[in-house]
């Protein structure tokens, strides 16, 4: 069977794709917002090396990061409404996004604060520094020159993962496209428009990040 | 599957369950072997001085990192068969997961060769070295143990991305989790078991990367990587006030 | 109290620095007087830098007591007895202390002004204004007005290192310790921050230790000079003798070995 693209369908089929782009960005946007505020919380654990605390917090992120985001989303997709908890299925992935991603970031933030180098926390010892002073303008200011860039490409990855909320239901950019192949039987110009416009925002990004990278590593 | 037991049990299924941990190990293996290749000839091909050679690879790579992984898998599930090629599932799977994979693991090809200082080839072609000899025995060596933790990296993310082969019928670990949960009322049993088989699997799998990590920097002559390293670096005690 | 003469500024009795089985300093009693300037001299590895880490705070020593304006660095004084105390107690004793570092340690990314307002505005608590003055003031005393927007990146070594002492000016501190802050710098740069250094000890009250390589340096403006090695003082005295007619043996040896380069 040959087979024959349909430009017009292709066309028809991006308006209803976009709105699923939409749902996509949120879920990007909120995913890594929750990300990177866990993984930090998660990485100050560690660092903080409390007897118990800080080994449960190193044993949680390695689970995280051992197992599929596919089964974490599962979980809670299923498990949420058995405890009385009723989320629509977006606020569901993008904790799932967000849970799955601060583990990751968490070792960036780790690599970042313990890469400032040791002269910078004996001087503000020095000086008598308040801790807060420390943290806040000194040390951690530091840090994040390192982790943004790898922040840019985690959250051009959730940007990508996050087709993985289709599979709990929700009408992101490839939920909608999975949807229109169904109802019109026609696969490969719903999927192919999906592919492309994911490739035309990861591509443009990645450029952009690695921009970031340059010039973060120079200055 | 015994669906007419009047309460069905996790235990009842777990044979079932845990007969999906070869066919995961096996399809991540054979992915990740594909990985390697892929990321060797388009890493090689990104290298080269020959821009008929490196934009065309480039171009590839970009292609395969940009659109989703799970957008290609769907793709190569539904589509590909419209255009003639029609692949197993198992196939499609580990195409899909292994050039994807390649595509990333390019860089990590590309970046650690580059990282073998010129003077090593330069010295090797004074000697009169042939180009074969000097691949083996000079650069490959000191590129090889570079690629190692990004490759143990790149191994148990292929171990969590065969999970998504259950969207496409392919019946490994995932699946059939999901396919017992819809049999059973409760999901966080199965799901919280599963996700414990996943976890060893890594595990296991850390441990093989560690092994391959001393044998490899064996080979290529250091002791073990940056473990002199601690350099002035780190969190003081008392940075959270103690 | 604790074996310390009373009129001492800074005071070192039995200190001693393990770390597990190496010992780098061996039961030191150490004393410097308000107003000193003490030059510490001796070959890597001899304790040196370590001394004056102990004596800014940076590191607790294994056994004895450092004591600096009055407070104990480590212990509290409870019913007529020392206690060990923590880094409460260390924060109190490390005001009267400033540090100038080998490798200058500004802050990158603020400006050398930035760097000084910094302590005044958060550890003296001086309003932003009045903090800009101050560290104009420093910053042009130390030759650098002209720098005060420079980040340090811009900067030079030996004027980086010039912004550090400005830094470290800022909070009026009765001590200041230079550890070794010239041996990272090019050798043209050298003498910026040497004469920078001099002129503090001719102008100002500090009290000052100096660990350095720069011998006649030392001898032009130690009050005392102290050689170390091996982690305990195996020479002290004058500049004049302790440099032109050593005692030790090791002294000898050092000296010996510097001066024929």
């Amino acid at each position: 069977m040959t087979f024959q693209w349909d430009w017009g369908f292709a066309l028809q089929t991006l308006p209803t794709l976009f709105q699923g782009l939409i749902f996509t960005l949120e879920a990007t946007f909120y995913g890594s917002l929750l990300a990177f505020a866990l993984g930090l919380i998660w990485a100050l654990a560690r660092l903080a090396d409390v007897p118990v605390a800080s080994q449960i917090v190193r044993l949680w992120v390695e689970f995280v990061r051992g197992t599929p985001l596919l089964i974490q989303l599962y979980f809670l997709f299923f498990i949420f409404p058995s405890y009385g908890v009723t989320l629509p299925a977006l606020e569901t992935g993008i904790i799932g996004l967000g849970i799955y991603y601060s583990a990751y970031a968490s070792e960036v933030y780790r690599a970042g604060i313990e890469g400032v180098p040791r002269g910078q926390w004996e001087a503000s010892l020095a000086l008598g520094l308040p801790l807060r002073r420390v943290w806040g303008r000194i040390v951690l200011p530091q840090a994040m020159r390192f982790a943004i860039p790898v922040f840019g490409t985690y959250v051009i990855s959730m940007f990508k993962e996050s087709a993985i909320l289709s599979t709990i239901s929700v009408l992101e950019l490839m939920g909608q496209a999975n949807i229109i192949s169904a109802e019109t039987a026609r696969y490969v110009e719903p999927l192919s428009m999906a592919a492309l416009i994911f490739l035309c925002i990861s591509y443009p990004a990645a450029r952009l990040v690695r921009l970031l990278e340059a010039r973060t590593g120079a200055s | 599957m015994k669906t007419d037991q009047a309460n069905p049990n996790l235990t009842d299924y777990l044979p079932l369950l845990f007969q999906g941990v070869p066919i995961t190990l096996e399809v991540t293996f054979a992915a990740t072997a594909l990985l390697v290749v892929s990321g060797f000839v388009f890493g090689l091909g990104r290298g080269s001085k020959n821009r008929l050679i490196r934009w065309p690879a480039g171009f590839v790579v970009e292609v395969l990192r940009g659109s989703s992984a799970i957008a290609q898998l769907f793709w190569a599930f539904y589509v590909l068969p419209y255009l003639g090629i029609n692949l197993e599932p198992f196939t499609a799977g580990i195409m899909v997961l292994g050039l994807n994979g390649g595509a990333y693991f390019s860089e990590v090809v590309r970046a650690a060769f580059a990282s073998v200082p010129k003077g090593q080839t330069e010295a090797a072609i004074a000697l009169n070295l042939s180009a074969w000899f000097r691949l083996r025995r000079i650069i490959l060596p000191q590129a090889l143990p570079i690629m190692v933790p990004p490759f143990g990296n790149a191994l148990i993310d292929m171990l969590k991305f065969t999970a998504l082969l259950s969207l496409v019928t392919i019946q490994e670990l995932a699946y059939r989790a999901d396919a017992i949960r819809s049999v059973l009322a409760d999901a966080a049993p199965v799901y919280s078991l599963t996700l414990l088989i996943y976890f060893a699997m890594a595990l296991t799998l850390s441990l093989g990367v560690q092994w391959l990590e001393r044998l490899v920097n064996r080979w290529g002559g250091r002791t073990a990587a940056g473990s002199n390293q601690r350099a002035a670096s780190g969190v003081p005690r008392w940075a959270f006030g103690r | 109290m604790g074996g310390i003469p009373d009129d001492a500024l800074l005071g070192m009795r039995d200190v001693t620095m393990r770390y597990g089985s190496r010992t780098v300093i061996d039961a030191i009693r150490l004393a410097v007087k308000p107003r000193e300037k003490l030059a510490i001299i001796g070959p890597s590895g001899s304790g040196k830098t370590t001394i004056l880490r102990l004596a800014m705070g940076l590191e607790r020593p294994t056994d004895g007591f450092i004591r600096i304006d009055g407070q104990y660095l480590w212990h509290v004084q409870r019913n007529g007895a020392l206690a060990p105390a923590g880094e409460q107690q260390a924060r109190r004793a490390r005001r009267a202390v400033g540090m100038v570092f080998q490798q200058f340690n500004l802050f990158p990314h603020m400006t050398a002004l930035q760097n000084v307002t910094e302590p005044l505005i958060h550890v003296l608590r001086v309003n932003k204004k009045e903090a800009n003055d101050r560290a104009t003031d420093l910053l042009t005393r130390v030759g650098l007005a002209t720098h005060l927007d420079h980040r340090p990146a811009q900067l030079s070594g030996g004027q980086q290192q010039r912004v550090a002492i400005a830094r470290s000016l800022a909070l009026r501190p009765k001590l200041m310790l230079f550890d070794e802050v010239t041996s990272a710098l090019d050798p043209e740069l050298i003498g910026e921050v040497l004469n920078v250094i001099r002129d503090l000890a001719h102008t100002t009250s500090m009290a000052m230790m100096i660990v350095t390589h720069e011998i006649t340096f030392a001898a032009d403006i130690a009050d005392r000079v102290i050689v170390f090695d091996h982690g305990r003082i195996v020479e002290e005295g004058a500049p004049d003798v302790v440099l032109r007619q050593p005692q030790s043996p090791r002294t000898q040896q050092f000296l010996k070995a510097i001066l024929e380069r």
